[in-house]
């Protein structure tokens, strides 16, 4: 029986890529390691290889393709003595996200390809199937931060950073932007596509995979004046990075009286991916917030990345920007203006409705989101507020939206304890009790480190299901 | 590449290159130092400088040799052990003294203390607590100069205890790569605390550890202020012209504890009294004013009274400063968003 050839998972948080040019045709012999087609994701244009030899049978998917779906069946292999029109096996649920190992999927995903982290390429996103892409995206509430009738373009999550990179470093030669893989391979995650061909080597500079060394090397140069943009290729990395983080860059201006400030960005992706295992998926935010001296943003929307990532450019201070891989392909509308900046401390109300306040930040709006329109199918109503900035952070607006609601649930992914969750109950209790008709809970990822197992990674982080289930104990339903 | 410095850079050769002037100056300056330390001890004692306080008694001559090598512009980072180093880049008495008793009138207005104050107008960026951390920061002040496209260099300071910390390489590592103009200076005094060079590693050779990344290095006496700034001219001429950094270790001794908390058993009294009595960098450039004939016990002795004068004047100002206001609590947090 001919076996399928299936559309491979070239990253841990691909779902679906272009299939841009077939390298075989029907009836081409071919062996292990050969080239069959090119496959293009958002992140990078990738070889597939053989892993079997056989013949190539029937081509089902047309290059040029776009979103075609991880695993849905590209190709059969002939071996010796079957034709084209033997019938297949039995089809699979095409974009199936089981993560279930499949023998088609195993003989043809010898892609030679490197993932990010440049460690074994990863297979079918299981735990990628999230709210964020269940969700539709809701139209924003108008927003505070540009004029009504604004022109909007659509725009993902990273096109919308490197355009905030690129105005900047436009705007100040001072800016530069340094990290791993950040100039000729244009970006580990692709958000510095191209800047190293539009600035030069002078202001893309890449830097060996020495975080503790180039993470000091950045604060120094910024106590030299210059105001550099430090890429984490991911924040667990900056963990080697922390003392300069913390005691180098975010007290400084403290213990010099004034004198000494540190214009510094730390940028990178933050939190879970998917199926990358513990040392990968950490959530640092209650870390980074913890910190006086620091300002801490964790954006969800594209318009947000761009707007707070150009103010945390042009900011005196230090700035911990946490991205998230999985939110870097998702599209939102963006204001076209010509200089658009969002201040810091100021909460964005994605989601207005009386019953409950669901506190969140980055992908957790997206959990947060999801929740709300599930409940809204039950009669409640829930209002949702994005915090954006975890340092500093608008109390104001939450409680502004609590007085409304008297009720709050808080919608994280970092671990529970000493979470952001945790110091916004503690801030209600104190400033708002008299408010609240019942106590905060706090939905937040679970006290585990991050499993691999696809259905424990699942069960380790949170869900909409468990923000639902949290707000009808808060309201008693 | 690598070299260890002829035993002894010869006073004879040395003297004759040098004005009287000049060598005064090295003179003063760390003279300056050794009192002011003095001072600090004393009033440490008194209760009126707390928490850690780290004497540069006996290092003098490194910082000021180097010193002389500098231009403006040129930026200077070091340890904990850092007074010596703001005095010799011309930063006032007064406010470090003031900033050791935690006074309004010191660096930082008393929020950093010993081991934390910095001053723009001197090029002097700290002062850092943390053992190494100054390392990839001086390579950065460096790269901020090689961006700009200016000629001026940065002596990056730190002990033989640091020079076996991880960051320290992966600086040397960037710093070779790119090009940048720093002057690696291991203050080589041969206690990381109490650990002895020895007791340390294996590899007692600082200078060379640069080799296995291209970076030149040597060996110098750190008590003899005249080689020092020989070999300080040197190291600065290569990162000048844009050949990249460059290390020098100084062969050093602290006379007193790693901190005033410092017992110091880890060494005899012998070895101690033995370093003052035969290599103290002052008295050598003393013995070199004299028997050439630049000054007399005179002159000498109105230095020692400019000195003692400055140092007074410093320690009384220290104590007269008032503490901060309280709202110095919640000040200088963050800089005011926007230019």
């Amino acid at each position: 029986m001919p076996t399928e050839i299936l559309m491979p998972a070239l990253s841990p948080t691909m779902e679906e890529g272009t299939l841009a040019k077939w390298l075989v045709k029907e009836g081409d012999e071919v062996k292990s390691g050969d080239v069959l087609a090119e496959i293009e994701t958002d992140k990078a244009t990738m070889e597939f290889e053989a892993v079997d030899e056989g013949t190539i049978g029937k081509i089902m998917v047309a290059e040029g393709t776009e979103g075609v779906k991880v695993n849905t069946p590209i190709a059969t292999l002939l071996e010796e003595g079957e034709s084209a029109e033997d019938t297949g096996p039995a089809q699979r649920d095409a974009g199936s996200k089981t993560g279930k190992s499949d023998n088609a999927t195993e003989a043809a995903s010898g892609e030679s390809s490197r993932d990010e982290t440049g460690e074994a390429p990863g297979r079918a996103p299981a735990a990628a199937k999230s709210a964020v892409e269940a969700v539709n995206t809701p139209e924003p509430q108008q927003s505070p931060d540009w004029p009504e009738g604004t022109e909007m373009r659509q725009m993902t999550v990273r096109e919308a950073l490197r355009e905030a990179m690129a105005e900047e470093m436009e705007r100040d030669d001072l800016v530069f932007l340094m990290g791993e893989e950040v100039g000729e391979y244009q970006g580990a995650y692709k958000i510095s596509q191209g800047l190293l061909d539009r600035f030069g080597p002078r202001r893309v500079v890449d830097t060996p995979i020495t975080e503790h060394g180039f993470a000091g090397l950045g604060v120094g140069a910024a106590f030299g004046g210059l105001r550099p943009i430090v890429e984490f290729m991911t924040f667990n990395f900056a963990m080697q990075a922390i003392d300069h983080v913390i005691n180098s860059a975010a007290k400084t201006l403290y213990m010099s009286g004034g004198q000494m400030g540190c214009p510094i960005v730390f940028r990178g992706p933050n939190g879970a991916a998917a199926r990358v295992g513990a040392q990968h998926s950490q959530d640092y935010a209650a870390w980074y917030a913890a910190i006086p001296g620091l300002k801490v943003v964790q954006p969800y929307s594209a318009a947000d990345a761009k707007g707070l990532l150009k103010t945390a450019i042009r900011d005196p201070n230090p700035v911990i920007f946490l991205e998230n891989e999985i939110l870097y392909g998702r599209s939102f509308d963006v204001p076209v203006l010509d200089d658009f900046t969002i201040p810091f401390g100021k909460a964005h109300v994605v989601r207005s409705g009386s019953d409950v306040t669901l506190v969140s930040f980055g992908i957790g709006v997206a959990h947060a989101l999801e929740a709300a329109e599930a409940l809204a199918g039950q009669g409640i109503e829930a209002e949702v507020v994005d915090l954006r900035t975890l340092r500093p952070i608008d109390y104001q607006s939450v409680l502004t939206s609590v007085k409304k609601t008297n009720r709050c649930v808080t919608v994280e992914e970092g671990f529970p304890v000493g979470s952001i969750g945790n110091h916004i109950s503690a801030w209600l209790m104190e400033n708002a009790f008299d408010w609240l008709d019942a106590p905060v809970i706090n939905c937040t990822g679970k006290d585990v480190p991050m499993p691999y197992a696809a259905n424990l990674e699942r069960l380790a982080l949170i869900t909409a299901d468990e923000v639902v289930q949290a707000v009808k104990k808060v309201t008693y339903k | 590449m690598a070299r260890k410095a002829a035993a002894q850079a010869k006073d004879e050769d040395a003297a004759p290159n040098i004005s009287r002037d000049e060598l005064l100056k090295l003179y003063r300056d760390m003279l300056l130092i050794r009192r002011f330390e003095e001072k600090a001890g004393q009033l440490y004692g008194m209760g009126l400088i707390g928490g850690f306080c780290h004497l540069y008694i006996g290092q003098e001559a490194v910082v000021v040799g180097l010193e002389a090598t500098a231009k403006e512009g040129d930026k200077r980072i070091t340890s904990y052990r850092d007074h010596g180093h703001m005095l010799a880049s011309g930063m006032d008495p007064r406010g470090v003294m003031a900033e050791l008793t935690g006074r309004i009138g010191g660096y930082s207005k008393g929020k950093g203390g010993s081991m934390h104050m910095f001053s723009r107008e001197k090029h002097f960026y700290g002062g850092h607590g943390i053992v190494g951390a100054q390392v990839p920061l001086g390579a950065g002040l460096a790269f901020s100069d090689k961006y700009r496209g200016n000629d001026n260099v940065t002596f990056t300071y730190f002990g033989d205890g640091a020079a076996n910390q991880g960051q320290v390489y992966e600086a040397y590592n960037m710093a070779e790569l790119w090009d940048l103009p720093v002057i690696f200076v291991i203050e080589n005094n041969q206690y990381a605390m109490g650990t002895s060079v020895a007791r340390s590693t294996k590899s007692t050779t600082f200078y060379g550890r640069g080799e296995a990344f291209g970076i030149p290095g040597e060996q110098v006496d750190g008590m003899d202020v005249l080689a020092v700034k020989a070999a300080g001219q040197k190291a600065v001429e290569h990162c000048r012209d844009g050949n990249g950094p460059y290390i020098l270790e100084m062969m050093t001794y602290r006379y007193r504890g790693h901190s005033m908390s410092d017992p110091a058993k880890y060494r005899t009294r012998e070895e101690v009294q033995k370093m003052r009595d035969e290599k103290d960098a002052i008295e050598h450039v003393r013995q070199l004013l004299m028997t050439g004939g630049h000054a007399s016990d005179e002159d000498l002795k109105a230095v020692d009274k400019e000195i003692k004068e400055i140092v007074n004047d410093s320690a009384e100002f220290a104590r007269e400063s008032p503490e901060p206001p309280v709202e110095e609590l919640w000040t200088d947090i963050y800089a005011d968003a926007q230019a």
